[in-house]
């Protein structure tokens, strides 16, 4: 079995303008993937654009392995023509993927728009209890909804401009959810994966308020395997401030998010 | 077939290998091929003391190539010694190592323990783009050059000794004799040319170095022309390297004047190029009923 192979694309699913189901059959025996790793994917075959792409695990079906996808620039609206019966490399499942969390501790999971993709795998994998924190700029930018409601145990939808659920950000309902139940701080553990800017008013109150947890980042990538220390992400330096959290010989400035991450402890990352 | 080159008094398996900062220390590409089938490993660039790179952004795409500015990042002398070598040593493969270091003082220390531990080559990196001090000092200066040359030799007994130069200087010629003169063993080429992209919408630089190095298809034919220039100029084997995606890619290197071949950014993309690249070095040579790669690299019908 080799992390590198070959499929067939099985579809290639608008969900709205600007968000693509993807199903894929590997033509040879593949690893199975966990909640919170990753494939390297061929937009296509040719030399410009040059690189793979990295996209979360999204779901396993009887046919194949999903991915859910944004068209974001050249690579991914060149991916959206991609059409069934095509044959892509991949190269996966690559990272690390999410921890379980530890007995006792209730998950909550707060996705920012297509992190939803990286996290949905998660709440299918948890039999605990488990809330989800979903948010997206608009209604029709929200995705499976009709699966998460399923999967979770209660689901908090917010959007931008409040086309759907409540209006504003996912990391304020979360923050109201916490203040709330501020007597169960302890015994919450967070997965977090979205936009950089999420990720970071996340991490701030997690460790103002003492939750565990982990995010789940994204950096350029070339090879995708670890090799050539292109997708380094800055990790606990001396001049943090929350050091007592962290634990002492940091010997790495610098960590792969390929291959130490895409998930790492909140508060580990420098951001 | 016997694919078998000779670098200096370094015999290697067939003349593909990979090319430094692209396979790490071997290992994150041993679960995609078999090392034992390369003609080297040239690992990443090494330094006595342990360095953390640039901060990130550290890489993006452009057209038909990357740019690069990771800055050397790299374990140091000591955990390569106790860590990433031995790992390697269990293959039947020849390992090259690249060393940068911040003056001529360091890259004798360098050179010689690594000699000592009898690596198969070294590589003097005197081309990185992306560090302040040191590599790229040497490899634009030639009498530096020379002169760091000339030092190392003296302390490399075993191993065989490779310069890989430049491509941001006006003449390959020149600095390929240089390191001929100074007593290079071979001559690598090229590194990566020094670039720079614009975020259009932020306005900022795309890398936190601001530039970087370009590698990918988008530099063969600058690297073509230049191991043709460099094949001219001196009598020593030549590696050459630039955006070979495929063997069409090699042998048009070899036919340059390449003795052997390094791929590097290809690696990213498909993790078996390396493999693929010897089988079709092979098919070539048997459907033009050659013998040896040899007769590729003393095959060009130019003047
Ligand atoms: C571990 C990981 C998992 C991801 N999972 C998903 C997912 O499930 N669904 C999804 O829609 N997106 C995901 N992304 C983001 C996705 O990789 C980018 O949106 C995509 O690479 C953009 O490519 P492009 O050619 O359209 O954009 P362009 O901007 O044209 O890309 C140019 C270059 O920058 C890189 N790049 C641009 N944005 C990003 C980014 N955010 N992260 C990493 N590299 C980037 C591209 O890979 C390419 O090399 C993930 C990123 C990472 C790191
Ligand atoms: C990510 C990356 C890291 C590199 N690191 C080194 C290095 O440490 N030392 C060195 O001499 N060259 C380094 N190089 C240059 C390559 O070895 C090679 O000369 C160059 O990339 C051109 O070949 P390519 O187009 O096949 O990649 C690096 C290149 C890349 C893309
Ligand atoms: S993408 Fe190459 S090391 Fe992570």
């Amino acid at each position: 079995m080799s992390r590198y192979f070959k499929a067939k694309i099985i579809s290639n699913l608008p969900l709205n303008s600007k968000n693509n189901l993807f199903t894929i059959k590997p033509l040879e025996p593949v690893i199975d993937p966990e909640p919170g790793q990753f494939y390297m994917i061929e937009p296509v075959n040719s030399y410009d654009p040059l690189l793979k792409r990295p996209f979360s695990f999204f779901r396993r079906t009887p046919e194949g392995i999903q991915f859910l996808y944004t068209i974001k620039g050249r690579g991914t609206s060149l991916m959206s023509k991609l059409e069934k019966g095509q044959v892509i490399s991949l190269i996966g499942p690559l990272g690390n993927g999410y921890p379980k969390p530890e007995d006792g501790y209730i998950p909550l999971l707060v996705a920012g728009g297509i992190g939803i993709a990286s996290l949905s795998p998660l709440a299918e994998a948890l039999t605990k209890k488990t809330y989800v924190f979903y948010g997206a700029r608009s209604k029709d930018e929200l995705l499976i909804l009709d699966e998460l409601k399923e999967l979770t145990d209660k689901l908090f939808i917010c959007t931008d401009d409040g086309s759907m659920g409540e209006k504003g950000m996912v990391v304020d309902i979360l923050n109201d959810f916490l203040t709330f139940h501020f007597s169960l701080l302890t015994s919450y553990v967070i997965y977090a994966c979205g936009p950089q800017p999420m990720l970071e008013a996340l991490s701030k109150i997690a460790l103002e308020k003492k939750i565990k947890g982990y995010v789940s980042v994204e950096e350029n990538m070339a090879c995708g395997v670890g090799a050539c220390q292109g997708c380094v992400v800055k990790v606990g330096s001396q001049k943090k401030k929350h050091s007592k959290l962290r634990t002492p010989n940091f010997e790495l400035v610098f960590k792969r998010v390929c291959k130490e991450g895409p998930v790492f402890p909140i508060e580990e990352i420098v951001w | 077939m016997d694919l078998s080159v000779n670098i200096g008094h370094l015999k290697l398996k067939n003349p593909v290998m990979t090319a430094s900062g692209t396979f790490g220390y071997g290992e994150e590409y041993s679960e995609f091929i078999d090392l034992n089938m390369l003609g080297a490993v040239v690992v990443k660039g090494i330094s006595l003391k342990p360095m953390e790179g640039n901060p990130p952004p550290r890489i993006c795409e452009t057209p038909c190539g990357m740019l690069n500015a990771i800055g050397l990042q790299n374990v140091g002398l000591k955990k390569f010694l106790k860590e990433k070598l031995p790992y390697l040593r269990r293959f039947d493969i020849k390992v090259i190592v690249n060393i940068l270091g911040n003056n001529t003082n360091e890259y004798i220390r360098l050179s010689k323990s690594l000699d000592d531990t009898g690596v198969d080559g070294i590589e003097l990196n005197v081309s990185c783009p992306n560090v302040k001090k040191g590599g790229i000092m040497f490899g634009t200066d030639k009498k530096a050059l020379a002169r760091l040359i000339s030092k190392v030799r003296q302390s490399v007994q075993r191993a065989v000794l490779i310069t890989k130069l430049s491509p941001n200087v006006s003449s390959i010629q020149e600095f390929s004799k240089v390191a001929e003169d100074s007593g290079s063993d071979a001559v690598s080429l090229i590194n990566t040319i020094q670039g720079m992209a614009i975020d259009i919408e932020t306005r900022k630089p795309k890398l936190a170095n601001i530039t970087g190095g370009l590698s990918g298809p988008a530099i063969k034919p600058i690297a073509i022309r230049m191991v043709w220039e460099a094949s001219k100029a001196v009598k020593i084997p030549i590696i050459g390297m630039g955006g070979i995606m495929n063997a069409e890619d090699a042998i048009e290197f070899m036919l340059a004047g390449a003795t052997a071949v390094a791929v590097g950014t290809a690696n990213f993309t498909n993790p078996r190029a390396t493999i693929e690249i010897i089988e079709g070095i092979e098919a070539y040579i048997r459907k033009k009923g050659m013998n040896s790669p040899q007769e590729i690299t003393k095959g060009l019908g130019a003047t």
